[in-house]
């Protein structure tokens, strides 16, 4: 047995970090590691950056454009960029969509498509969710009928993250209403831009924008733009979900966030004593790194023996993952105390005009405790993700 | 050995509750924490009218002399309706504390105008660097002449931007943690060299940074015992910290109904999500934490006004790190069982599941209490 990375993958990882520190911009860094908002360019001078280089989708195979990394070198590559403050990348083009195309798209598809993912070229969203279909999402609605070289789509999606920036969407739509309802679903890449196209957006418990409702009224979508074959579409997208790349555990981001964590709680105090000497908190911070290296390893192990494709055992990764990154932002908010509470949503922003209250780090805590209880109810809820290994793993 | 209220305690409890359902639909909510002043002037007169703000001030003085108990029934139904005015800050910090330790024309001057509603008051007390420490005391206040000089800095002071008077704890003698040489004092929000800096909080209330910079006040504005005041103090946050586990079981209670409504009502799979195991499972516990934490309010509502110190502290102490756990775990679970519905601003559960969880973070989170209660055996 080692555990430790090979020559080659420290090699990769020095490289790296090498060029994280050379080229990540420090106030886009600052953002991330004291929790402010991102603005749309922020996500695409970084992307662009990582896209100049290669880097953007270094995951994908060679033949596509990417660098081929292996699912350690992926990781490795992951846990540099998050550690170093880095905003997560965009998945909906990157790792949703593009796996599909790749898998199951037209030639028309993988030479316009993917060469503009890999490029930052398009903003991609993701338009699964509907009012009625979340959990339960076969049943959705979103109907798109088949008129010559076109389909029409009519209906309406939710929660669709970023939607306000995006230039496309992929979606499950119905074309057959006659079927079985699996069967009834296809995988259509549909413009923002199209007419008919419209974007409203819903406020989070955080007062901050980051999902949408999206309506479609009689839009146009060119046929070539259906992947793969009509009624196939639950299959691709059971395709994609089996595909989640094991950075649904997001280590990298959480061993970021332990440090900070444990940075506020030495600047804290609490009975003249830093915060993070007092036993019943420093027992809670311990708890939560305990985890995270179990969880660390856990995924070492699934890549290991898997590769990049994990079955029903990702869901223990989405399970645990979601649960470590809220308990570090119920940390975080726990240790500055009386200061969670002030709510000046003009302190997201990064050096914010008006002094702070209380210290800098603790402005946007409480509105990001909050902001996270979506991690355990969106890309399959905890529930969900628990129902999968008892039916796929333990068989119950 | 009697658990129900008295008649009068039914009375009160009702004519909220119907109040609340009448005067503070949530849209109406909505419109009021966005308002200026973060508060309606007309709920706060209403208020005063059905006899709350002066629900446990002295009869003597314009109140009712009522109970740790009455307060529960107050904020039990404020909280059931996620009812922002300062009940909490002005009637029972504010004014309770000029109760326990004004002098008699202290009293008479702030008491009866503040249960009319025309007054509103508030505790100055939390500084940056105290956390949930009672003692840590750095602001300090001088002799000068025959009156005293203050200076000093109040963190997070509960509608300190909107109180006329704020109750201002100061070090007349001592070190920064030490128990004596606390005292207690009362200062015009418009005086000359007080500074309000007034802020949102997060559960849709406000509070505000208080700089004292050179406060002049005469001898009549020392409220209580020089030095001395620390155990005044702790009681009236003793007191407040039931009030809170009480709010926290009315914000609960409706949290747990419109949760349980939304299992019964939304549809997923066929059939309404109520339906799952997995669910069902969690709607029990919440019910069974709201359950333990009534039980635990209850108690610290009674043993609030105990005379025996260590009772007193170690039940509300009691009370109030359990609530401190348990509105954690029940708002975590209501904006669960919600899916995305729970995390918008839309739903009013997420409000109610923010008020509960910040409920922990006043006077004293569950870490906290729990350390207090093991250190008084
Ligand atoms: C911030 C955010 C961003 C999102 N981004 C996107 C996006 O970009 N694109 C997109 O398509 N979707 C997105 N989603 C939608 C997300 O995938 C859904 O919210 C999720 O699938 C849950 O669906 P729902 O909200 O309808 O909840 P429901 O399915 O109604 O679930 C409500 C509750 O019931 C539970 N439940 C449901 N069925 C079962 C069962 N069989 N057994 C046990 N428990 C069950 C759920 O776990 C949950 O606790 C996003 C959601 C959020 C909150």
């Amino acid at each position: 047995m080692d555990l430790e990375y090979t020559a080659g993958e420290r090699a990769f990882r020095d490289e790296v970090r090498a060029f994280v520190r050379a080229r990540l911009p420090g106030d886009i860094a600052r953002k991330v590691l004291e929790h402010r908002r991102l603005e749309k360019d922020d996500y695409v001078r970084w992307q662009d950056i990582l896209a100049e280089r290669g880097w953007l989708a270094g995951h994908w195979p060679r033949e596509f454009g990417g660098c081929g990394w292996t699912a350690v070198e992926s990781h490795i590559f992951d846990e540099e960029t998050a550690a170093a403050g880095a905003p997560r990348l965009i998945p909906f083009g990157l790792n949703m969509v593009a796996p599909v195309i790749m898998a199951f798209g037209s030639a028309w598809q993988k030479s316009h498509y993917l060469p503009r993912i890999r490029a930052n070229k398009d903003w991609w969203c993701q338009g699964y969710s509907e009012p009625g279909a979340g959990s339960d999402l076969a049943s959705l609605r979103t109907r798109a009928v088949r008129e010559g070289d076109h389909y029409v789509v009519n209906g309406q999606k939710t929660w669709t993250t970023l939607a306000q920036h995006a230039d496309m969407i992929f979606c499950l739509v119905r074309t057959d209403t006659t079927v079985k309802k699996q069967e009834g679903i296809s995988f259509l890449l549909v413009d923002m831009h199209a007419p008919g196209v419209a974007v409203r957006p819903i406020v989070t418990l955080d007062g901050e924008r980051e999902v949408n409702e999206v309506f479609f009224e009689n839009v146009r979508v060119p046929a070539q733009n259906l992947v793969g074959e009509e009624g196939k579409g639950w299959t691709y997208a059971k395709y994609l979900l089996g595909h989640e790349r094991t950075g649904i555990a997001g280590v990298g981001a959480s061993k970021r966030e332990l440090a900070t964590l444990k940075a506020i709680a030495r600047s804290e105090r609490r009975n003249g004593r830093p915060l993070a000497e007092d036993p019943l908190f420093a027992a809670r911070m311990a708890q939560v790194e305990i985890e995270l290296i179990a969880l660390e390893a856990t995924v070492m192990r699934v890549l290991a023996s898997r590769g990049s494709a994990p079955g029903p055992e990702a869901s223990i990764l989405k399970i645990k993952g979601t649960e470590i990154q809220q308990a570090l932002t119920e940390l975080m908010m726990d240790a500055v105390g009386p200061y969670a509470a002030p709510f000046r949503p003009e302190a997201m922003a990064l050096d914010a005009e008006d002094a702070p209250v209380g210290p800098e780090y603790a402005a946007p805590l409480a509105a990001r405790y909050f902001n996270y209880r979506k991690v355990t109810i969106y890309g399959g809820s905890n529930e969900i993700q628990r129902n999968i290994i008892a039916q796929m793993v333990l068989g119950l | 050995m009697d658990f129900s209220f008295s008649e009068e305690q039914q009375l009160l409890r009702d004519s909220l509750a119907r109040f609340v359902a009448r005067e503070y639909p949530f849209e109406k909510r909505r419109a009021i924490v966005r308002s200026a002043e973060g508060f309606s002037r007309e709920i706060w007169a209403q208020l005063a009218e059905m006899g709350l703000l002066g629900l446990t001030l002295p009869a003597a003085h314009g109140g009712f002399g009522g109970t740790a108990v009455d307060t529960l029934v107050a904020m039990q139904a404020l909280g059931g309706g996620l009812v922002v005015e300062p009940y909490l800050a002005s009637a029972v910090l504010g004014a309770g504390t000029v109760a326990r330790a004004g002098t008699p024309a202290q009293r008479e001057r702030l008491l009866p105008a503040a249960a009319r509603g025309e007054l509103l008051l508030t505790l100055a007390h939390g500084e940056a660097g105290a956390r949930y420490d009672l003692a840590q005391v750095a602001a300090r206040a001088r002799r000068a002449g025959t009156g005293f000089v203050l200076d000093g800095r109040k963190a997070v002071v509960p509608w300190g931007a909107q109180a006329d008077v704020l109750v201002v704890s100061a070090r007349t003698a001592g070190a920064e943690r030490e128990a004596a040489g606390i005292s207690l004092f009362l200062v015009e929000r418009a005086a000359k060299g007080v500074s309000v800096r007034g802020y949102r909080t997060i559960d849709g209330q406000r509070a505000a940074e208080v700089a004292l910079d050179g406060v002049t006040v005469d001898a009549g504005a020392l409220l209580g015992p020089l030095d001395e005041a620390l155990p005044i103090i702790e009681r009236v946050v003793d007191v407040g910290a039931a009030a809170l586990c009480a709010e926290a079981v009315g914000v609960m209670e409706t949290l747990n109904a419109q949760t349980l409504d939304y299992l019964k009502t939304r549809q997923q799979f066929g059939q309404p999500i109520g339906r799952f195991q997995a669910l069902q499972h969690r709607a029990v516990d919440m019910f069974i934490h709201l359950e333990q934490s009534r039980s635990l309010a209850l108690l610290a509502a009674v043993r609030a006004d105990a005379e025996d110190a260590v009772e007193r502290a170690r039940t509300v102490s009691a009370a109030k790190a359990h609530l401190g756990r348990s509105g954690r775990l029940v708002a975590q679970a209501a904006i669960q069982l919600h899916g995305g519905m729970g995390v918008t601003d839309e739903m009013p559960a997420s409000h109610y599941a923010k008020r509960l969880t910040m409920i922990d973070f006043q006077l004293g989170d569950a870490d906290h209490h729990a350390a207090r209660f093991a250190a008084l055996g």
